[in-house]
This record gives C-alpha cells, sequence and structure tokens, in this order.
C-alpha cells in the first residue's frame, strides 16, 4: 500500500501540561498504537479516528513543545514530524494545536508559530469546562478572527467533549481539501530569535486581551495545595512518604500476582516435562524459553505497580513539584532535577528509567542520569538479597524496633543511592567540566483530578513496552544463557549436576582466580555468567550449580545450604558486588541504544565492574579482618 | 510591603533575589554573560518560552529548603520553577514602586 492511501494524518501539538494526550485518548479510545520512531526511542503515539462525516484519519500525539525551537529528543520530534523533516514518516495534513483554556499565554505564542509553518490547523482549547468553572470568559470567534485560524472548544475527560473538534476537522478538510502532496513545502518558519519570540508573544498577549476576560484570584485549590507540598521542610517529608508508601505497596501488592506468575510458570514447565520426550529439547523449551520467560515476566507487577503511582501523581501534577523540591539535592551531585523520574522508575527496573532520560534537554544531563540510573536497586536484584540476608543475616530486632534484616536491605538501597550521587558528583566534575549544564525551568501545572481512563491506558502501554522487550531482547539473552549453561552436555557417567560440565562452568572457572581476592567461590563464579541475562536469575543459577531440585522455589532451603558453603564474608561480598555490578545485558543494550554510543556503553561496564569489585574487596576484607571469614 | 533585598537605582531588582512573597511586574529579560556553559542567548530565548517577558506579572511563592533554590514563580497565569541562577537575568519591579 503507498503512502498516498494511507488515510491523513492529524498531528496534535501542544504546551506541555495542555492536556494533549487525555485529548488523543478521548479521540482514539483504545485504536492507538505506541512503537518508538525511527532511530530514536521517543515514544511514538498514534490511533485512529472516525470522523462524523465518516472520514477515517490517523491522528499522532506529539511529545509537548513550547516552542519549534526543539532543544530535548522529544521536542525534536515534534518539530520534524510538525516541519515534514522526519525521515520515513509523511507529513501531518492538519495540526491541532491544543490549549490549555485556563493559560493560554504561551499555548497562543506556540500556535502563531505553528501559524508560520503554513499548514491548516485548528486550535482547541481543552479543559474548557475548568476554564468556565473558574470565570474565564473566552470569545472563541473573536479569538478565532485575531489568529485566523478556527478555535474551538474541547473538554477530553468528558463524553462528548469532543464533538465540536470533531465537527470542525470535517469541515476544514471538506472546506479545503487536505493538500495531497508527500512533501509539504516547509511554510515560512525558521528558528526565531528572542527579538521575535518578544515581539510573537507580544501578538499573543495582544490577543488574549481582546479575546479573553480572566477571573482575578488564580486556581485557589492549587495555591492551597502548593503551600503544604511545596514548603521547604513539610514538601520534603511529604514527597519522601509518598515514596515510602510507593515502595510499600510495590513490594507488598505486587507479592500476589509474582507468586500467581512464578507458580503458573513453574506448572507450565511440569506439563511440559510430561509431553516433550527427555532431551535438549525438553532442555530448551523448558529450561531456556518458559524459566527465561518467566524470571522476566514476574517483574510485570512490580513494574505495573511503581508506574501506576507515577502516572497517578503525574496526572495529578505532583511530579513536577517533586522535580522542584529534589532539583537542589540532586543539583548537588551534578543531576538535573528532571533526572527525578527516570531515576525513581529505575527501582522497578533501569530499562524504563533510562529510556524517561529523553525529557533531559542537555547531553550532559541525559547521560549521568543514564550512567547512573543502573545503580538504583531494581526489583531484580531483590532474590538475591533477599535469598543471602535471609540466610545470613540474624533476624534480630535492634533498638527494640527494628528488624536487623530489614536495616541491611535498607542500607543495600542507601548504597546504591549514595553511590549514584557520589558517581554523578565525579564525573561531572572529570568529564564534563566545560560541558553545558541544563538550566532547570519547568512548569508547575495545576493540580487536576486524574482520569481513570488515562491512567488504564497509559498502564497498558507501559505493559506493553515491558513485556515487547521481555518478549525480544530479554528472550534472545536468556536462550543464549541457557546455551551457555546446557553445552556441551554432561557424559552419560556424570557425577556433578550437568552444569558443571558447560560453556558457563569453564567461564567461571577462568573467572575464579579474578574473583577468588573478593572472596567469591567458582560456584558464584558460574551464578553470575546467567545472572547477566537477569540478575535474579543468579538466584536459579546457585540452585543449579549447588544441585538442589526446584531450590529456586524454596529459598529456604538454598540459604541453608549456602550458609555450609559460604562464610558470611563471602556472602557479605556478594551482597556488595550486586550493588554495584553491571549486570543484565538488556541494561547495556538499552544504553547503548539510548546514548547511540558503544563508547558509553563500555564505559559504564567498565565503571560499574570497577566498584562492584572495589566494593567486594573491601567488605570482604573487613569482614575477614572483623572475624567473619 | 515585603523585604526588598539589594536594590537598584531606580526601585527593580533581580528576580534571583527576591525574596518569597515578592510581587511585581518584569522590567527587562537581561542574560549578560555565557557562563554555565549555554550561551546567554539560548537562555533568553528559554526563559521568554515560558512567560519570563517586559510586562508579565511575576510573585515569588515558594522556595527550595537548601539555600533558598530553587524557586516557584507565578508569572501571569502559569507557575514556573526556576533556580535563582537562572532568575538573575529578570529584573523586575516591586508593585507600588
Amino acid at each position: 500500500m503507498s503512502e498516498l492511501a494511507l488515510p491523513a494524518r492529524i498531528a496534535l501539538v501542544g504546551n506541555p501540561n495542555s492536556g494533549k494526550t487525555a485529548l488523543f485518548n478521548a479521540l482514539t479510545g483504545s485504536r492507538q498504537k505506541v512503537a518508538n520512531y525511527p532511530g530514536v526511542t521517543v515514544e511514538r503515539k498514534e490511533g485512529v479516528v472516525q470522523t462524523p462525516a465518516g472520514l477515517t484519519v490517523r491522528l499522532i500525539d506529539l511529545p509537548g513543545t513550547y516552542s519549534l525551537r526543539a532543544r530535548s529528543l522529544d521536542e525534536i520530534v515534534t518539530r520534524d514530524i510538525v516541519l515534514g523533516r522526519l525521515a520515513g514518516e509523511d507529513v501531518p495534513r492538519l495540526l491541532v494545536c491544543v490549549a490549555d483554556a485556563t493559560n493560554l499565554r504561551l499555548a497562543l505564542r506556540l500556535a502563531l508559530e505553528l501559524k508560520r509553518v503554513g499548514r491548516p490547523m485548528i486550535l482547541a482549547l481543552n479543559m474548557f469546562d475548568i476554564a468556565r468553572h473558574r470565570g474565564f470568559e473566552i470569545d472563541l470567534d473573536r479569538l478565532s478572527a485575531e489568529l485566523g485560524v478556527p478555535v474551538v472548544a474541547s473538554v477530553a475527560v468528558r463524553r462528548g467533549g469532543t464533538r465540536d473538534l470533531l465537527a470542525r476537522i470535517d469541515e476544514v478538510i471538506s472546506e479545503r481539501g487536505l493538500p495531497q502532496g508527500l512533501v509539504a513545502p516547509e511554510g515560512t518558519w525558521s528558528e526565531p530569535n528572542a527579538a521575535e519570540l518578544r515581539a510573537t508573544q507580544r501578538q499573543a498577549d495582544r490577543i488574549l486581551d481582546a479575546a479573553v476576560r480572566m477571573p482575578g484570584p488564580p486556581d485557589g485549590f492549587t495555591r492551597r495545595v502548593d503551600r503544604v507540598v511545596l514548603h521547604p521542610v513539610f514538601g520534603l517529608v511529604i514527597l519522601l512518604t509518598i515514596l515510602f508508601l510507593m515502595f510499600q505497596a510495590v513490594f507488598t501488592w505486587a507479592q500476589a500476582p509474582m507468586e500467581l506468575i512464578k507458580s503458573g510458570f513453574a506448572g507450565l514447565g511440569v506439563w511440559v516435562g510430561v509431553v516433550l520426550p527427555q532431551g535438549w529439547l525438553l532442555s530448551f523449551v523448558r529450561d531456556g524459553v518458559i524459566s527465561g520467560l518467566g524470571s522476566v515476566l514476574v517483574f510485570l507487577p512490580q513494574i505495573l505497580t511503581l508506574f501506576f503511582f507515577i502516572l497517578l501523581l503525574e496526572d495529578f501534577g505532583y511530579m513536577a513539584r517533586a522535580a522542584f523540591l529534589m532539583d537542589r539535592i540532586m543539583g548537588g551531585a551534578g543531576l538535573h532535577g528532571r533526572a527525578f523520574i527516570p531515576l525513581l522508575s529505575s527501582f522497578a527496573c533501569a530499562i524504563p528509567g533510562i529510556m524517561a532520560t529523553r525529557v533531559i534537554a542537555s547531553r550532559r544531563g541525559r547521560l549521568a542520569t543514564i550512567l547512573v540510573a543502573p545503580l538504583m536497586t531494581c526489583s531484580a536484584r531483590i532474590p538475591v538479597y533477599t535469598l543471602i540476608i535471609a540466610a545470613f543475616v540474624p533476624a534480630q530486632t535492634v533498638l527494640g524496633w527494628f528488624s536487623l534484616q530489614g536495616l541491611v536491605m535498607l542500607g543495600l538501597y542507601a548504597a546504591g543511592i549514595t553511590g549514584a550521587l557520589g558517581v554523578s558528583w565525579v564525573f561531572n566534575r572529570l568529564l564534563w567540566r566545560r560541558d553545558p549544564s541544563d538550566p532547570f525551568m519547568l512548569e508547575l501545572p495545576d493540580y487536576k483530578r486524574p482520569v481513570l481512563k488515562n491512567l488504564a491506558l497509559g498502564l497498558m502501554q507501559r505493559g506493553q513496552i515491558f513485556l515487547h522487550r521481555a518478549g525480544t531482547t530479554i528472550f534472545s539473552m536468556m536462550v543464549v544463557i541457557w546455551f551457555l549453561c546446557s553445552v556441551p552436555p554432561a557424559p552419560a557417567d556424570a557425577t556433578d549436576p550437568a552444569i558443571n560440565y558447560s560453556l558457563a562452568a569453564r567461564i567461571g572457572q577462568v573467572m575464579e582466580p579474578v574473583l577468588h581476592p573478593v572472596g567469591f567461590n567458582w560456584q558464584i563464579d558460574v551464578a553470575l555468567v546467567p545472572g547477566m541475562a537477569a540478575r535474579e536469575v543468579a538466584v536459579a543459577a546457585l540452585g543449579t550449580v549447588y544441585a538442589i531440585e526446584g531450590a529456586a522455589a524454596k529459598p529456604d532451603e538454598l540459604g541453608r545450604t549456602l550458609t555450609t558453603h559460604w562464610s558470611l564474608a563471602t556472602a557479605l561480598a556478594l551482597l556488595a558486588w550486586y550493588v554495584f555490578a553491571p549486570q543484565c545485558a538488556s541494561t547495556l543494550g538499552v544504553v547503548r541504544r539510548e546514548t547511540n554510543s558503544w563508547k558509553w556503553t563500555a564505559f559504564l561496564f567498565g565503571y560499574m565492574l570497577a566498584l562492584a569489585y572495589l566494593a567486594a574487596f573491601v567488605t570482604y576484607h573487613t569482614a575477614v579482618a572483623l572475624g567473619a571469614g | 510591603m515585603p523585604a526588598i533585598s539589594r536594590k537598584c537605582a531606580d526601585n527593580t531588582l533581580a528576580l534571583g533575589t527576591a525574596p518569597v512573597g515578592f510581587a511585581g511586574r518584569i522590567r527587562a529579560v537581561e542574560v549578560r554573560s555565557d557562563d554555565h556553559g549555554v550561551p546567554a542567548l539560548e537562555r533568553e530565548r528559554r526563559l521568554i518560552e515560558l512567560g519570563f517577558v517586559e510586562g508579565a506579572r511575576v510573585e515569588v511563592l515558594h522556595q527550595g529548603l537548601f539555600g533558598g533554590d530553587p524557586i516557584a514563580v507565578r508569572v501571569n497565569e502559569a507557575t514556573v520553577a526556576l533556580r535563582r541562577r537562572e532568575a538573575a537575568a529578570i529584573l523586575v519591579e516591586p508593585d507600588g514602586g
């Protein structure tokens, strides 16, 4: 099918927080597809809409921007699509500029800039109901006459709130007919200088004065909430409380579905064992495919729980406040306030965290965040931590209140966070002294009631992205690891577990002299190899190496075996190693893709490996000196 | 009247030095130096794009715990968070001044 035969494409453009995505969701419902733009990992959201006149159009939701003068990856995509410069993407035939009706000043400036591109355009005043409720009087006809483009009111969150917009899309298409050719003229847009920006803003201000009467006082609710939430001291206390509750939820709510997934895959493995004959095929399907997929999919509930909170807080308008509160603390370490959300996501998994860094405009700020994101304690480390802590740290309380095991866990999280801040601080001083640092400027939107539909759609997309990755990159890595662990097969008269004869064992034995100084034996070294596919697989691998049937399912039993084979010093060294080790090949893969550089990926791998070795070495020898050897 | 630090000759001061509670209008946006990496012209354009233009009403609403940084500023109908370092380029005149 040729591009011309495809339905016409309409692009949604607008400021951040204009409710553009809510409008996109309202228009397309679940008929939308999320993918990446070719070559960049900016999310490309497209959906299909039927207009009242029966026309089918493709709608594309572009990342929010204040100007076509793009800086971050996100904004560059918006600019290039609007201007028709992005290879492989057809030019939008109609632009719908989405504006928050209660915050029109900057939106009108963007609309005037977009008009210069020379494409048919409609201005949609979104959240019109809120504006009317707060006493805004907006003269749509006057606004339309002043701007020279059709203006419609829209309410994304109410049924029928997009009727006017759809009708106007039909009108514009039938009146003017959409320009056909694929390569549309670029209009007269060129990057505006400061004087031009000022002039356009003055023009926007004049239009606003002519067409809109604004109520005196600003949104009282937002003001009242901000007085508490942005309080220098209470604000931080509230933020920490929210984070604490969030992690509690991640670990408690997700527990039941995780168990379900685990037992589901275990059952599947047993069933396959019955239907398939013994041999390499069974081993591949059961130990490679099923256990591989299972070990990754088990994290879906935690990732979804964390993203539920992130999306909820983002929809409400709190995330920008969190960035405000954290800016100075993170800025001290050379990180941007906007790095907060990516780093928070990294507690579930570094992959979505690293992908979320694309909102950071400067390369320096983005790179710093990507380099430290894998140090956040991702949920894949948890099975390893809990196994070792449960086996080696006595279950006693300290100071009458705190469980020692819980404190060790907290200490491991703290080590990761401190490590990340320290590493970023050092890199900023050593590597990027001359690179521009990104100024922190962020709009704090008025609070809005989160909409269930948007949350559900957002969550579904997060899940899809994760499953897609699990089905491709992560899965193929698991197959490679399975191969290393099962080839060559054990001889017929083997007395040791089969893995001891495999390539993985050989790799482990090669690593042994290197890792001996940090207290690791060759069994640990072997377990670290499959740990490259996904960290928690190391638990299963330890189980296999120590030849305990179903050890991963019964961590108690494996733990008891470990206490007889390892000293406390070795166990602590392994914990320290896990805080820093550059594990999980999919993280490295995503770093490669996001930085578009093997050099930085190798750098990340190298610095983390060095830190892990150092941390394990210091921990092991300190512990031995204290008599835990 | 709110307390005003570092008064200039004609009553204007840099928004970067304004205390919480300060309310007034923007007299000028002048990014003078190219320091901290981003060129002055670029920083000026970013400020304008977020609504910091001559004549805009501003009010300092909140500030961070450490060093009173960053600040949250009401600019006409919007609220923008920025660091005092960036806000230093915005010259403001207090109400009634």
